[in-house]
């Protein structure tokens, strides 16, 4: 096809698990040195293995192919592989083997803000960033108040940018970067910063960019901006393509996939936690959803939890509380325990936790729980929080006639209950 | 354009430098204008540093030591070797940093990495010239007129500026992987100054190790650029042409290792 403006073909980055340290010290390649001389000249070529231990693959035989005008959105979990797949299309590094035919010019936004310098003023780190970005000075002649109304940093542009607002100094980050205007544009998550505000005002903008029949690559953990932009969507699961299609039926695909059918009582023990800094007095071992077989929940019922925490320290106040999210990471509603409980140190105690009907819609839910001290007055502090656990799917209710009704996504996650109409006159 | 693996020993390319020289403006136009910044006297820094040294060179090393000028006044006799010696030094410890500095840039935007070294090695040239221009005021002072040798000093500037390159693209595509270069370069500054001819003129090498003592292209370049600008001193020799040949198998040399170091240095820094 004379169209296709990206072809990659069974692209494969490999990383030495060493390279991905802050840097190597010489000593350790002075020893290594020794024992085999030269070998640090020769690292490119000893031929790639599977199943070496001190490599990884974060993009193994990753092959597609995007056509001119196409928005392509790559999701896929933390690792991947979506950064590197940009960062090799982007020409920041090499690929380990295949090869990728790029037709145009292209700009890559892998980050806002690249090169600016806090001594600098907005109007000097304005043209800096855009030649780092690939503007010619020309460019950005032309383009610069349009730069600088679209940041809303006029009053500021001659000011450094060290004594910026965080706020001021991404917009105007963003704002360069909006305005590049290659043929193929490589986007990374850039849109996580900023106020909501000023992101609805970059994803029009991005929009506009797509329609003008620039080709776009966009990788982002909101489902909702892929889904908004992105007309088709590459799934990478460990660096490889899991799925390939029209966005709406990749995504769901992707948020089923990253649904757990099977774990029925997860033992969180020791496994590393979400939240950083958690003091652990009181932490989860086993935590498990009652009653379910298969994980599925009939609709309008209690749902029934087990506990087992260990005391690591002895804890006169605790309490449980607990957020549900719907698959896509919506938050759909917290509350905590109205019971306090305490705990010895080294005692080992199971709890249950019945939570009233929460009227959730059909559809695919997980835990996010708590344990920690404190109340709505003098806030909580936090002990143990064990994320992304007690997966679980919300089957639809019996309709009217014995038929299950159908639930539009759109229409929210909690199904209220029947409402009572009366006419009042 | 077609992205592959990295393969062997590629050939530096030129055009592609080319087309991003606006990009390399930009970096040099920074890296001038940040130099200075939040400092007191500023610009001002580019004259006082070489001077101060200069007075201390001449007190010490001239009058207490008396070490011999060649018939020169001290204070011309030792700026006319600061001024290429301290572009050298400064220029040769920013080209090694060049890449570590800027790897917020390069871990996230292509461009040819050259860049980088090129523009560190062009920024420093600024200071050189406030500081040869004090140096030219200061000739009619001590009565010292330039003879046609001067044509020849663009020529001992540009192998300064080889010099600080080809050694500085060795060691800031090492200084990407082991940062221990960064505390590495200050000691060879420091060893590279006693074997070239700043504090000393090169008569006191004795005649038999000269051929030796001249490889050093630092020192082509110091007797070059006295021997240019005051017209005292021999004229270059073949020895120069050697050790500007070296000069120049080492910057070949470096080119292509850092070309070869460009493919993955996002990776490793």
């Amino acid at each position: 096809m004379s169209d296709v403006v990206i072809r990659v073909e069974n692209l494969g980055k490999r990383y030495r698990i060493g390279e991905r340290e802050p840097y190597l010290a010489l000593r350790d390649v002075l020893a290594r040195a020794i024992s085999a001389p030269l070998r640090i000249f020769r690292r490119q070529k000893t031929p790639p293995r599977n199943g070496d231990a001190c490599h990884i693959w974060a993009l193994k035989d990753v092959s597609f192919e995007v056509r001119q005008g196409e928005v392509v959105g790559i999701i896929g979990r933390n690792g991947a592989g979506k950064s590197t797949l940009l960062k090799i299309l982007g020409q920041v590094t090499r690929p380990t083997e295949g090869r990728a035919r790029v037709r145009g010019r292209m700009g890559s936004l892998l980050d806002v803000g690249t090169g600016f310098h806090p001594e600098l003023t907005g109007r000097e780190n304005t043209y800096l960033n855009g030649a780092i970005l690939g503007m010619s000075k020309r460019e950005i002649n032309r383009k610069f108040e349009e730069i600088v109304a679209f940041a809303e940093i006029e009053k500021f542009i001659d000011t450094p940018v060290k004594y910026y607002s965080s706020g001021m100094y991404v917009r105007l980050a963003f704002s360069v970067a909006a305005h590049l205007e290659p043929e193929i544009l490589l986007v990374d998550e850039v849109l996580a910063v900023g106020d909501v505000a000023f992101q609805k005002k970059c994803l029009g903008r991005m929009g506009d960019v797509a329609k003008h029949g620039r080709t776009i690559m966009f990788v982002s953990h909101s489902m909702a901006a892929i889904a908004l932009l992105c007309k088709s969507v590459i799934v990478l699961d460990k660096g490889c393509i899991k799925t390939i299609g029209p966005s709406q039926q990749a995504i769901t695909e992707y948020l089923v996939g990253a649904m757990d059918r099977d774990t029925e009582v997860y033992n969180v023990e020791g496994l590393p936690r979400a939240v950083p800094g958690l003091s652990m007095q009181v932490e989860f071992l086993t935590l498990e959803l009652e009653g379910f077989p298969g994980k599925l929940v009939p609709a309008d019922t209690d749902l029934c939890l087990r506990m087992t925490v260990r005391g690591n320290r002895a804890v006169s106040s605790f309490r449980f509380f607990l957020t549900i999210y719907a698959v896509d990471g919506t938050p759909v509603g917290s509350c905590a325990g109205s019971q306090i409980h305490s705990i010895q140190e080294g005692e080992v105690a199971a709890y249950r936790l019945q939570l009233p009907n929460p009227a959730l819609a059909p559809g695919l839910y997980r835990f996010a729980l708590g344990v920690g001290t404190g109340d709505e007055r003098e806030g909580f502090r936090e002990f143990d929080v064990a994320d992304d656990v007690l997966h679980f799917e919300v089957l639809p209710p019996p309709g009217q006639d014995g038929t299950k009704s159908e639930w539009e996504r759109s229409w929210g996650n909690i199904r209220f209950h029947k409402p009572v109409t009366t006419r009042c006159d | 354009m077609d992205i592959t693996p990295p393969r062997g020993w590629l050939e530096v390319n030129l055009g592609e430098l080319w087309q991003f020289r606006e990009l390399a403006y930009f970096f040099v136009w920074r890296d001038i204008k940040i130099r200075y910044k939040q400092t007191a006297i500023g610009a001002a820094w580019a004259v006082f540093q070489p001077l101060m040294t200069m007075l201390v060179f001449s007190l010490f090393f001239g009058h207490l030591a008396k070490i011999p000028s060649g018939g020169l006044p001290y204070p011309i006799f030792y700026l006319s070797a600061l001024l290429p010696w301290m572009y050298f030094a400064g220029a040769l410890q920013n080209v090694t940093d060049s890449v570590v500095t800027q790897r917020q840039v390069i871990t996230k935007v292509y461009f040819p990495r050259l860049v980088l070294p090129l523009s560190a090695v062009v920024s420093g040239l600024l200071d050189f010239a406030i500081g040869l221009v004090v140096f030219l005021g200061m000739m009619p002072f001590y009565h010292i007129t330039p003879g046609k040798a001067i044509l020849l000093f663009p020529f001992f500037l540009l192998l300064a500026v080889a010099t600080a390159l080809s050694v500085g693209l060795w060691l800031s595509a090492l200084n990407a992987i082991y940062r221990d270069v960064h505390y590495v370069v200050p000691f060879l500054v420091q060893f590279w100054m006693f074997v070239s001819p700043v504090a000393y003129p090169t008569a006191l090498v004795p005649a038999r190790w000269r051929w030796l003592y001249g490889l050093n292209p630092m020192a082509g370049v110091i007797e070059g650029f006295r021997w240019a600008l005051t017209g005292n001193g021999q004229p270059p020799s073949l020895v120069l042409a050697a050790s500007a040949g070296a000069v120049l198998i080492v910057l070949m040399g470096g080119m292509a290792f850092f070309r070869k170091m460009e493919g993955t240095i996002a990776d490793v820094v």
